[in-house]
């Protein structure tokens, strides 16, 4: 009966630790923290003025307040997405005379005076081209401006004050506040909070962070949003309301958002992850100057630059697709035409539309190319309808709004429900695969895939039913 | 950048003494982004989380890696390299923690990779306005290797708050040195250095705090449990913080020691890097 040294030593850990009872590991940590204690008492000398400490505590006595936590969280909010709309205004239009207007007419020029034959000049001036053009002028306005205003107030503290008045309402639902924290990670980039909620101790906490992680609004969805909110929502306003109802908009569906993720923590807490919250403590950090021009050069560089680099990688060839399908003929149609009318019923309830759909099946890689392929798939598909019926349209005259309604058919509605859609579609393939590596669950997986489409799905036709039925469109 | 070297007025060459005095040492950091090839040091970034990690990470590195002042903004490993006085120094930044006790996910990676990935260095930054939590860690860390060095960072904060922190005292009670630091301007950043240096070139002889445990049953039992660990991984040099874990029931730990991870760590082999993808 030989048992190894390693089995001896295990077997008289497990000894041991019967003989000294449940405490050891509370013990063990208030025998550290008392010397912690110890060792700080006499390095540490504190003066007594502790005016900072004050002037700290009086702004988080406000900010983390019951009452003014939330209303001052909307206002801050909406606020930088004022900022946003109101100041991408001028830049958009700038960049979308030069790139659709100017650039696009003097490509084509060049291509017909070199003789480029037709579906050359169409594959790589209205596909490639178009697409990634529209990325740019489209989105990097206000994302330039959003970024940073964003990674301001991270900087100076902001936001664990958001997630400390968020806390109370995860707990409420059964959820650990820690996920406040990790949603907000979301609200950069999905496949990032995916992997924040490590900081979530308990396995079952941990999976319903994960899974409501896509109802925070992230880095690609955030410019169609503030789009929809600019052209549509905000036309609905008297034009000196305009661009606050237009961010009021994009605020609402942020709130959604936070809304969802707690109905939908609310309801897997009670069926199939039930369990206790479990505490834990937070800390706030202090109040720090943000260093403007750092944040300024990092937001820049890593979000809006990376942000758009992807979209412009996948526009492109996305464009070559979509200008491919949409010039295919099969039939009496091309094939985008076909994929479009046959989603076209599907899209009517919903209150989107074919191409809407189409757009978010091309858009699977990457959130961000959403706004250029609805547009592109409107222009190549709706143009050749119009061309049908003898209408050209001049592209530099019509900028987005009258692309989507003219040529699109788009209403408030549409956009109204886009703006939901985007919010409730299924993740990202980074944040699918994210999802998968974190949980290595393919019934997980697939259930934090589908769960929002089946929400954004319910959602769509309900406001598009009723608005149907009280007869708003 | 060798215009120096052609103005008229300075030296051909620099005083022998000079090239080798640290207050010239800084100057010789060579940043190198991600390439962190054929290091001759591994150097590990711990502390609380918002202490700053992330900021001396990159002040080193010359990388960019998103800092933000909220807690968790790190929860993967991240990599990076620099050359400082001609030695190849690999940088491991490691996810906040307040404890290497508990485990969650983010502890445990940190933790694994100083128990595990045997940095020759593991820098704990400390923020200097909540010492006594941040000693917390520091002491636990300690406990698991002797190869540290202390960094106490926003040092700018907590004068504003009307604290000053005796670094002197500090490094005599921790036994192993301490820098005050505010990293965000890069202030401390060349003592952190020098003392990286000595520290992973071993002349710098640290001498760390033991735990206290306060507890005479405790220690009784470890003083059996001790020898049976040294018997079974001669060599591994945190034999005692291995005895208290496993009377805790770590259950990490116990699979260390029974899969032989523990043992390679004793007969001096690191073993195969944690697999942690870098988000």
């Amino acid at each position: 009966m030989a048992t190894s040294p390693i089995d001896q030593l295990l077997d008289r850990a497990t000894g041991l630790r019967r003989e000294l009872g449940g405490q050891l590991h509370d013990q063990v940590s208030e025998a550290i923290f008392a010397d912690a204690v110890q060792i700080a008492n006499r390095s540490v000398s504190r003066a007594g003025q502790q005016a900072a400490f004050r002037f700290d505590r009086a702004v988080d006595r406000v900010v983390t307040s019951r009452i003014w936590g939330f209303p001052l969280m909307i206002l801050l909010l909406t606020g930088v997405f004022w900022l946003t709309i109101a100041g991408a205004n001028v830049p958009s239009s700038i960049l979308a005379d030069l790139l659709l207007g100017t650039v696009y007419n003097g490509l084509h020029a060049a291509a017909a005076s070199i003789g480029a034959p037709a579906w050359l000049s169409g594959l790589l001036i209205d596909g490639i081209y178009l697409a990634t053009a529209w990325v740019v002028s489209v989105m990097l306005p206000p994302m330039a401006i959003f970024f940073p205003l964003f990674t301001l107030l991270e900087d100076l503290g902001y936001l664990p004050r958001v997630a400390f008045n968020l806390d109370r309402l995860f707990k409420g639902v059964g959820a650990h506040g820690k996920q406040s924290l990790s949603m907000m990670m979301g609200w950069g980039c999905n496949a990032a909070g995916v992997v924040a909620t490590r900081i979530i101790d308990s396995p079952r906490e941990r999976l319903i962070a994960i899974i409501t992680n896509n109802f925070s609004i992230c880095n690609g969805r955030w410019p169609t949003l503030i789009l929809m909110g600019t052209i549509f929502v905000a036309a609905t306003a008297p034009p000196a309301l305009a661009s606050l109802v237009a961010a009021a908009s994009v605020v609402t569906v942020t709130i959604i958002g936070i809304f969802v993720t707690l109905v939908v923590s609310a309801l897997l807490t009670r069926t199939w992850l039930r369990g206790e919250a479990s505490a834990f403590s937070m800390e706030l950090p202090p109040y720090r100057p943000p260093q403007v021009l750092r944040t300024l050069y990092t937001s820049l560089i890593d979000r809006t630059v990376i942000v758009l680099s992807r979209a412009v990688v996948m526009a492109a060839p996305a464009g070559a697709v979509i200008w491919l399908s949409s010039n295919i003929i099969v039939g009496d149609a091309s094939i985008a035409a076909h994929v479009v009318g046959f989603l076209n019923p599907f899209g009517w309830l919903l209150g989107l539309n074919g191409v809407i759909l189409l757009a978010y099946i091309v858009a699977i890689p990457a959130n961000e190319i959403i706004i250029p392929t609805i547009l592109m798939l409107t222009l190549t598909v709706g143009r050749s309808e119009l061309a049908k019926a003898g209408v050209m349209l001049e592209l530099e005259d019509d900028l987005v709004y009258q692309t989507l309604t003219q040529l699109g058919g788009w209403t408030t509605l549409t956009a109204v429900n886009l703006m939901l859609f985007s919010l409730l579609h299924n993740p990202c393939s980074t944040t699918i695969m994210t999802i998968w590596n974190e949980t290595k669950s393919a019934k997980w997986t697939l259930i934090a895939t589908l769960l929002p489409v089946a929400l954004g799905i319910a959602v769509t036709l309900t406001t598009a039913t009723v608005a149907r039925l009280a007869g708003w469109i | 950048m060798s215009n120096h070297t052609l103005e008229p007025t300075a030296p051909a060459a620099p005083h022998a003494a000079c090239a080798t005095c640290p207050v010239q040492a800084h100057a010789r950091l060579r940043k190198l982004g991600v390439d962190v090839s054929g290091w001759d040091y591994t150097v590990a970034l711990a502390g609380n989380p918002n202490t700053g990690k992330s900021t001396i990470f990159n002040a080193l590195t010359g990388l960019r890696q998103h800092t933000g002042n909220w807690p968790g903004k790190t929860v993967t490993r991240a990599e990076g390299g620099f050359v400082y006085q001609n030695k190849r120094y690999k940088l491991i930044d490691l996810p906040g923690t307040y404890s290497l006790l508990s485990t969650s996910t983010d502890e445990e990676v940190a933790r694994d990779f100083i128990l595990f990935g045997c940095p020759n260095v593991t820098i704990v930054v400390a923020d200097a306005t909540r010492l006594e939590r941040n000693l917390n860690l520091v002491l636990q860390i300690l406990a698991i290797t002797d190869r540290v060095v202390v960094a106490v960072n926003l040092i700018d904060e907590a004068r504003r708050h009307g604290i000053t922190v005796d670094t002197r005292g500090l490094t005599r009670d921790l036994g192993v040195p301490v820098v005050p630091m505010v990293a965000r301007r890069g202030e401390g950043l060349p003592e952190l250095l020098g003392f990286i240096a000595e520290v992973a070139s071993g002349a710098y002889q640290t001498r760390p705090r033991h735990l206290a445990l306060r507890n005479p049953n405790l220690e009784r039992a470890l003083d059996q449990l001790i020898p049976q660990v040294t018997a079974a991984f001669p060599g591994l040099p945190n034999a005692r913080w291995v005895a208290l874990r496993l009377l805790d029931g770590d259950p990490s730990i116990t699979q260390a020691v029974r899969d032989g991870t523990l043992g390679d760590l004793s007969r001096g082999l690191a073993p195969a890097p944690i697999a942690l993808e870098v988000v």
